[in-house]
């Protein structure tokens, strides 16, 4: 069972069902025990950092989380849910985050338009699974701010500079793009991390791309 | 470098998608969640659904589409018409779109640009601008219910007073190229884009791929909106990006 973290910031429903297409039993939950009992967690999210943060906390799953990736549950965090892994923000005021990974949130500051949005070419700079099959693929962007001073970036984009696109550290990893909404390029990474984490087999994996 | 999105629109009523020609004489152009599943395969980057239903029953159905489509699309989507509250954005964004298209319920209460984006996020609050030329004024007017009704707004400081409010990306439709297939009114695009520090998808007008270019490059817009040319396979997606990556536009 894939947990994605329910905490009521944002759309659910899309992430879902992606997951759901790889034949993966997936529950939208804000149950602490259901999360430490997952065989994966996603992190999703869309809004602001501090309420973000103040709704995780007001449920206790900020701790549940940390609590998760100690046990070695594999986390992705999407979107706001990759910057909540960060240890700041400084959006609206200056926020605590879950400090799983280094770094911190601010505003892109470039003459560049404001959202972030579109698609974009991933340059990845990390050898490893997660990673396997993407440098050069397209994945779709929709942020107003980006993580920086990190020291666990796998890719990067290019938006009047480097845009930190993948994070990580062992078991978890942050995507600032949208890979449920990113096609095909987005569909290989959504099936590196659940092969991964071990929550689909090699063989599931090329059962879906048969029928996809 | 970001590349330039082509965004194919899907006028839906009471499930089933029409487009009109200056919004009158409506003609069904298929099944939405199979249309966009073709345009996902023919690789848009992103797709509009404008609900053109006038009922409860059809605002309803439209819930039930979004979701549909949802559970198979796995590129971004937009959902518009007659989304004129909080809640009506927040029944859309929970079934799975990815943001909210809001026209003449802004103009008549700017403050929901604001309530949408606070609630939702400015990235998922699109604007849309429906404009005409105004030769009285020199200038583009604001006009909104479809075209029918002029406002006082001038659509450049209304462009500019929406993304002060919290718009987080422009829908802009010249309502004098709307279906004439003459070219996006290149002027307005560019106008709208020069004023502005966010995304600005340009609409009205496309009839071949040369306007798509001319509104991407000259017209300075970041997407180009664009419906009857796919629908009616005048022209597939496949094969607008090849003619405009051959003239130098990235594209995906």
């Amino acid at each position: 069972m894939l947990a994605v973290v329910d905490y009521g910031m944002g759309n659910l429903h899309s992430v879902s069902q992606a997951i759901r297409r790889f034949g993966v039993r997936v529950v939208c939950t804000d149950d602490v025990q259901h999360i430490l009992g997952a065989q994966a967690i996603v992190l999703p999210g869309v809004g602001a950092f501090g309420e973000a943060m103040r709704c995780l906390r007001e449920k206790q799953l900020d701790a549940a989380l940390v609590e998760a990736v100690g046990r070695g549950i594999p986390l992705l965090g999407i979107c706001l849910g990759m910057q909540l892994l960060c240890a700041s923000s400084t959006e609206h005021g200056t926020h605590e985050g879950l400090g799983l990974l280094s770094g911190t949130v601010t505003r892109i500051d470039r003459p560049l338009n404001v959202p972030h949005m579109g698609w974009n070419a991933l340059r990845v700079h990390a050898q490893n699974p997660l990673c396997s099959g993407v440098d050069g693929g397209m994945v779709y962007f929709v942020h107003s701010y980006h993580v920086t001073q990190c020291t666990h970036v796998w890719a990067t984009v290019d938006y009047g500079g480097p845009i930190a696109a993948i994070i990580g550290r062992d078991r978890v990893v942050g995507m600032q793009f949208h890979p449920e909404k990113s096609g095909r390029i987005g569909w290989r990474l959504l099936a590196n991390f659940l092969k991964d984490a071990r929550v689909v087999s090699l063989q599931q994996d090329e059962d879906v791309k048969g029928r996809s | 470098m970001i590349t330039k999105r082509i965004v194919p629109c899907l006028d839906v009523k009471e499930g089933r998608v029409v487009k009109g020609v200056q919004f009158l004489s409506l003609q069904d152009a298929g099944d939405p969640v199979a249309l966009a599943a073709r345009y996902d395969e023919e690789g848009a980057d992103e797709l509009v659904f404008l609900d053109i239903s006038a009922s409860h029953e059809g605002r309803k159905t439209m819930v039930e589409v979004v979701a549909q489509t949802a559970g198979s699309l796995m590129i971004p989507f937009t959902v518009g018409g007659g989304i004129s509250t909080t809640d009506d954005m927040r029944a859309l964004l929970r079934a799975g779109a990815d943001k909210i298209s809001i026209n003449t319920a802004a103009v008549l209460d700017p403050t929901l640009i604001t309530r949408g984006a606070m609630q939702f996020g400015a990235q998922c609050i699109v604007v849309a601008i429906d404009a005409r030329w105004c030769a009285d004024e020199q200038t583009w007017i604001v006009v909104t219910h479809g075209g029918r009704r002029k406002t006082a707004l001038r659509a450049l400081e209304w462009a500019e007073q929406c993304v002060q409010c919290g718009a987080g990306e422009l829908l802009v439709t010249s309502m004098d190229r709307d279906g004439t297939k003459e070219g996006y009114d290149i002027a307005l695009t560019r106008a709208v884009a020069a004023r502005v520090a966010v995304p600005v998808i340009a609409s009205g007008g496309a009839g071949c791929v040369a306007h798509v270019r001319d509104v991407l490059t000259i017209g300075q817009a970041d997407a180009a909106l664009a419906a009857s040319i796919f629908h009616y396979a005048q022209s597939s997606i496949g094969v607008v990006k090849n003619v405009l990556r051959e003239e130098g536009v990235h594209v995906r």
